[in-house]
């Protein structure tokens, strides 16, 4: 591994692990790592209450879903019946009573996906580039973005449900005072109820993008800068040819969490527009929460969370190789 | 980190230049630049801060003057307060506490459980260990969707429905903790361990007197995400929980959001009552859980 390299260089700090193998790998002669021995059962009752937590709420669940999706599961129903990929078939079969709601609940995920991506991805690089300068005061600018981050979704959901009420609503109220049309239906129509979703989850994360954005910015060697200044890049060309290249694996990590998270969303829906108008945004994670959750159709809602899983999986491998094809050129 | 000071020490020479070129300021953006970023940060920071403020401000205001959009009450009030904290349905304070105690159990089971399982991953040779190791990695990447369903199965069989166990127990068997405390302890100087051996020290002597001691910044920084984690969570809990009484403040928000409908004077107040204290904690230990979340990728 050369330090030359600058686009393989900065792993992502969330891949820290490389900095801890490096280190081993500089470190002490011993490649296990273990001091003495360590044989007998110490190791495995050290593991011990941690992997019986592990096996029964991470391990068994994932496989125990395939299980369930596998039978007409109504958890109020002594009889589980076994039908094998009816529940997938019927969620892929059109004009079934499970396919319609599911794929529109696929569909409304994909756009918030769609919406609110590529401004988590934007914005928070511009504020992290602008806070990544010296000057009085950016601590407490980079406490204040990331403030809304350490909220629950209920408290921001029920604070914009607020805010974006059409009748007495501070957005509305503010939109009048411009000019512009007043009782907005933010929460009940389309288009507006995307932005109902997407303004607040923004204002809600934009400040975690951030703080991965800085610590990316900071793993940028400042010779790279003086170089480019010396050749005469202005600041728009530095940050085509430094800022981008020396961030573009912060820049993958970014994107996959934010498409993963995005593509969870379930709060917002749920408290701010509530799924109207009709079920048009109403997430995929509302509709397994009210199949499986509410209803009990628990067969179905875990065929659906596993098409989901699927789904998000693919999404993740899609987007890791697209990026990784970049870089290579 | 401290660890990464030590790892930074070969080119010793190069850090104080490059550090004076960026404290020297003269190659810095020009000054219009400097203003301009300035000004946008500062606009930004209002906008950022004062729904906040809003939401404070609201729930100290009459329920008539909650529909005014009034930065100050005219006529300030703790009534809303008062009426909330004793309503039957949404017993504010309760819920309060009982995410006070989920959160602080959930965090405290896994920083114990995490940090033996983080220690004997990280030190110690064993059969099995790669397996383990690369399980338990794996998991990280199964959205936790796909757990909803059948963890609500077996919460259920082991009937912990409608009980702040389903909300504490299931959590503490995540991937995250073991993983983030995993990468400290590699990083701990071996010789310390070594020393501890020669003296004669057990494998628990030297986890509970040499490693944790060390750890104190990563433990308590693990400790504070998880208390976080749990304590804004939303999903888990809207369906596990039943009884008004025995919600989080979470799942309560919600339900207080359909109790009173556009009455959200009323409903500002739950949303006080559970910022309040991420808040405080947010303040204090700022540097903790920014840098905690930037090294680590947790996502809420």
């Amino acid at each position: 591994m050369t330090t030359t390299d600058v686009g393989g260089r900065a792993s992502p700090p969330a891949a820290g692990p490389g900095a801890g193998s490096l280190r081993r790998g500089r470190g002490r002669r011993g490649a296990g790592g273990a001091v003495a021995g360590g044989g007998g059962i110490t190791p495995y009752l050290f593991l011990a209450p941690y992997l019986i937590l592990f096996g029964v709420f991470v391990l068994a669940p994932s496989v125990y879903v395939i299980w369930i999706s596998l039978h007409d599961w109504d958890f109020l129903l002594p009889g589980k019946p076994f039908v094998g990929l009816q529940n997938y078939l019927n969620l892929f079969r059109p004009g079934t009573v499970t396919s319609g709601p599911f794929w529109q609940s696929m569909e409304a995920t994909g756009k918030f996906v769609l919406f609110s991506v590529p401004l988590l991805v934007a914005i928070p690089l511009a504020v992290a580039v602008m806070l990544n300068q010296k000057f009085p005061g950016r601590n407490f600018f980079r406490a204040a973005f990331f403030a809304p981050y350490v909220l629950g979704v209920a408290v921001i959901g029920i604070l914009w449900a607020f805010l974006l009420d059409p009748n007495i609503g501070l957005v509305n109220y503010y939109l009048d005072k411009i000019g512009i049309d007043t009782n907005v239906p933010w929460t009940t129509q389309t288009p507006w109820v995307w932005a109902a979703l997407v303004g607040p989850t923004v204002w809600w994360t934009l400040g975690f993008n951030t703080v991965i954005y800085l610590a990316g910015l900071q793993d940028i060697p400042k010779e790279l800068y003086e170089a480019a200044k010396v050749d005469g890049a202005n600041p728009w060309q530095q940050f085509r040819n430094v800022t981008l290249p020396g961030l573009r694996p912060v820049l993958v990590f970014i994107i996959t969490i934010t498409i993963l998270a995005s593509a969870n969303v379930f709060g917002q829906p749920y408290l701010i527009t509530e799924g109207r108008p009709g079920f048009d945004t109403r997430s995929a994670i509302m509709y397994i929460g009210q199949e499986g959750l509410r209803d009990f159709r628990m067969g179905n809602a875990a065929a659906a969370s596993f098409i989901l899983t699927l789904c998000l999986i693919v999404i993740s491998v899609v987007v890791f190789f697209l990026f990784r094809e970049r870089k290579e050129r | 980190m401290a660890t990464t000071a030590t790892t930074n020490q070969p080119p010793r020479e190069q850090a104080p230049p490059s550090r004076a070129s960026v404290g020297g300021g003269t190659r810095g953006p020009s000054l219009a630049s400097r203003l301009g970023s300035y000004t946008g940060l500062l606009l930004l920071t209002v906008l950022f801060v004062s729904p906040l403020l809003f939401m404070l401000t609201t729930s100290f205001k009459t329920n008539f003057e909650a529909a005014q959009p009034t930065w100050i009450p005219k006529d300030p009030t703790t009534e809303n307060y008062t009426f909330i904290f004793n309503a039957a349905q949404t017993p504010v304070l309760r819920w309060f506490a009982n995410s006070l105690i989920a959160a602080a159990a959930q965090a405290a089971l896994i920083v114990l459980t995490a940090s033996m399982a983080a220690y004997a991953l990280a030190r110690m040779d064993f059969p099995g260990k790669r397996l383990i190791t690369a399980l338990v990695i794996a998991t990280i990447f199964i959205p936790p969707i796909v757990l909803l369903i059948p963890n609500y199965v077996i919460v259920a069989e082991l009937g912990w429905l409608d009980s702040l166990t389903a909300v504490i127990v299931p959590g503490v068997g995540g991937a995250f903790g073991v993983f983030f405390l995993r990468q400290f302890f590699v990083s701990l100087p071996r010789e310390l361990e070594e020393a501890a051996v020669l003296d004669g020290a057990s494998r628990w002597q030297i986890f509970y007197k040499v490693i944790l001691p060390l750890s104190k910044p990563a433990l308590a920084t693990l400790a504070l995400l998880s208390f976080l984690t749990n304590w804004n969570d939303f999903l888990w809990p809207l369906y596990v929980l039943f009884s008004p009484e025995r919600l989080t403040i979470q799942p309560g928000l919600s339900t207080m959001q359909s109790a009173f409908t556009t009455d959200y004077a009323t409903i500002m107040v739950g949303g006080v009552v559970a910022s309040i204290p991420v808040l405080i904690l947010f303040v204090i230990a700022q540097r903790f859980i920014i840098e905690g979340v930037s090294r680590s990728g947790l996502k809420g």
